[in-house]
């Protein structure tokens, strides 16, 4: 192990360590400290300018009704739910179909059509901006939750169908072979035997889009208007206009925006690093 | 036998492949052909497809290279978003040895160390309007933390965000908060991969701290390198959400990098061509990059094999 295990250095070094990693920690989280503070500080206290300070009353469920009381902060968190939830499940239906053809059958176009996908992960949004607004205005769909869903599974398709093509092939085609001899279908075979063996990369997929897409900020900004559809981070970023100086408003709207992928990374950790490290070490 | 029994292996990669192909042909391969086919064209973002008495598109006139030409010749804006794209690539970077370091630091087997670990990472998940917020905070001259970091140093309050020559800078040191945590979530994963004889021979032949880490760390942590100089860079090149939430392109169009000058020129000026001719620039610059890491993958396939 790289560095050296800190138990064979002595106690006072052990200690050091230890202690340094709190500190470290402590100020690494800092500003997200900040926040959760001042989301439970009166307005007062703002007024009087402790920032930073340990909040003089605790105004938590002050605030955070605050927020909610006008309908608006609700109705945004809620659209978040209903484009991010379908949209994931998606992606994940699409690019598991599309990963397991790509890794398991051969045919002309292969190597093409998974060129494709990887490389529509390196396009910059903008030049896909003035199409697809124009795509989703004339498909009627501009401004709805279909709009935001389908655009985000078919431009998350690319990163999934290459993350579970490769994930597939690793999986012994012999399996295939045997199931192909037995007379099961391709459809049985993705079904049966693919399915349940990319479960974990499933998993990690899953928690991994789903904080794509919850805190996608560009798409929701192009393809909706007004309150209807827009997500949490659009409609957190407006309404901090309207807050003005309620910085612990801003505040509490700012950790409602943040908290389900903050609980999604705790409840899936173990896949979520899974997920994004994917590649960082096979060689 | 019957037909689909035949031909199923056939049919198959068709039918599982177009949901997936159809999607992404509609909404990423098509946009962008269509960009480069907008970028020659002068439009308002109005009824593209209208008619004069003619027959000819009225709306939606072609110009040609003007476009482009006008973008390279007359317009500072663009040298300035240039500019400050290559400050954003560059500067990103940052966050890689930091990552290194951070990974390092943390690649201990103590209790607890688990959810250390997790709250380091926690920048990552948190979205870029919300980092945003705290970064326009931190950097407030009036009672921003920083305001008072420099006056413990006894030095002048300092608006950051609204000084044309820092602002970028502001705004790229908020983007290696998610970005540091990024790149130490790939090497803490990478370290554990790294070969434990050959730590064990190179204490053998006495490299220890740095010697060791350079020879024989480092070299073992390429593919790690290598996913987070991509993430990195492409993420640099995205920017956009940032400086929409922290400056919205200024001072005086100072912050304006290709992706956010794109969208206002697009969207609220309403020079779709133009907007589209800055977007393939964008576009070009990405595709450089793409090529050489597909050349990279490429090579380490073909020599697995």
């Amino acid at each position: 192990m790289f560095p050296t295990p800190i138990q064979k250095y002595s106690i006072p070094v052990n200690i050091l360590y230890r202690v340094a990693l709190i500190v470290t920690l402590f100020i690494w989280l800092m500003p997200l400290i900040a926040v959760m503070l001042t989301s439970i500080r009166t307005y007062d206290d703002i007024l009087a300018g402790n920032y930073w300070g340990w909040p003089k009353d605790i105004a938590a469920i002050e605030n955070y009704s605050a927020i909610f009381e006008d309908g608006r902060m609700a109705r945004y968190f809620l659209n978040s739910m209903i484009i991010t939830l379908p949209t994931v499940f998606g992606t994940l239906l699409l690019s598991s179909m599309a990963g397991f053809s790509l890794a398991m059958h051969r045919f002309k176009l292969n190597i093409l059509l998974f060129c494709m996908f990887i490389a529509g992960n390196f396009v910059p949004f903008q030049i896909l901006m003035i199409p697809v607004r124009g795509l989703t205005v004339d498909l009627g769909i501009y401004n709805t939750y279909y709009g935001l869903i389908i655009f985000h599974i078919a431009f998350q398709t690319g990163f999934c169908t290459f993350f579970l093509r490769n994930f597939i092939k690793e999986l012994p085609f012999e399996l295939i072979e045997a199931a192909r001899a037995d007379g099961a279908t391709e459809w049985m075979i993705y079904r049966k035997i693919i399915l349940p063996l990319i479960v974990p990369a499933l998993a990690a997929l899953g928690v991994l889009e789903f904080t794509f897409i919850w805190n996608d900020y560009f798409w929701a900004l192009i393809l909706s208007q007004g309150d209807g559809v827009k997500p949490v981070t659009v409609g957190l970023d407006n309404m901090r206009g309207q807050w003005v100086a309620n910085y612990n408003l801003i505040s509490a709207g700012s950790v409602i925006a943040a908290l389900p992928p903050v609980i999604m990374f705790f409840l899936m950790q173990r896949h979520f690093i899974n997920g994004l490290t994917f590649g960082a070490v096979k060689g | 036998m019957t037909f689909w029994e035949r031909n199923q292996l056939k049919l198959a990669p068709f039918l599982f492949l177009a949901p997936a192909v159809g999607l992404f042909l509609i909404f990423v391969i098509y946009p962008i052909a269509d960009s480069i086919w907008v970028s020659f064209h002068e439009w308002s973002g109005v009824n593209r497809y209208a008619v004069d008495d003619e027959g000819n598109l009225k709306n939606f006139k072609w110009v040609g290279l003007d476009n482009y030409i006008y973008l390279f010749t007359n317009d500072d804006e663009f040298y300035v978003s240039v500019f400050n794209n290559i400050k954003w690539f560059f500067f990103s970077l940052i966050a890689i040895p930091f990552g290194i370091l951070l990974a390092l630091f943390l690649n201990q087997q103590i209790l607890g160390i688990r959810w250390v670990k997790s709250f380091f990472y926690f920048p990552f998940v948190i979205n870029a309007v919300v980092i945003g917020i705290v970064f326009t905070w931190f950097y407030n001259p009036k009672y921003g933390s920083l305001t008072y970091l420099l006056g413990f140093f006894g030095m002048e309050p300092f608006p950051i965000l609204s000084d044309e020559n820092y602002a970028t800078y502001g705004i790229i040191v908020a983007s290696l908060f998610p970005g540091i945590a990024y790149t130490m979530i790939i090497y803490i994963t990478g370290l554990t991969a790294v070969s434990k004889d050959m730590i064990e021979a190179g204490r053998i032949d006495g490299a220890s701290g740095f010697t060791m880490f350079w020879n024989i760390i480092l070299p073992q942590l390429r593919p790690a390198t290598l996913i987070a100089v991509v993430v990195t860079i492409v993420g640099a090149l995205r920017s956009f959400d940032l400086i929409a939430v922290m400056t919205g392109g200024g001072p005086w169009g100072s912050t304006n990098v290709l992706a956010y000058k794109m969208y206002e020129d697009s969207l609220f000026n309403f020079r779709m061509g133009y907007g589209a001719s800055t977007a393939v620039i964008l576009f070009i610059l990405m595709d450089i990059y793409i090529a050489w890491f597909l050349y990279r993958l490429f090579k380490r396939e073909s020599t697995e094999k």
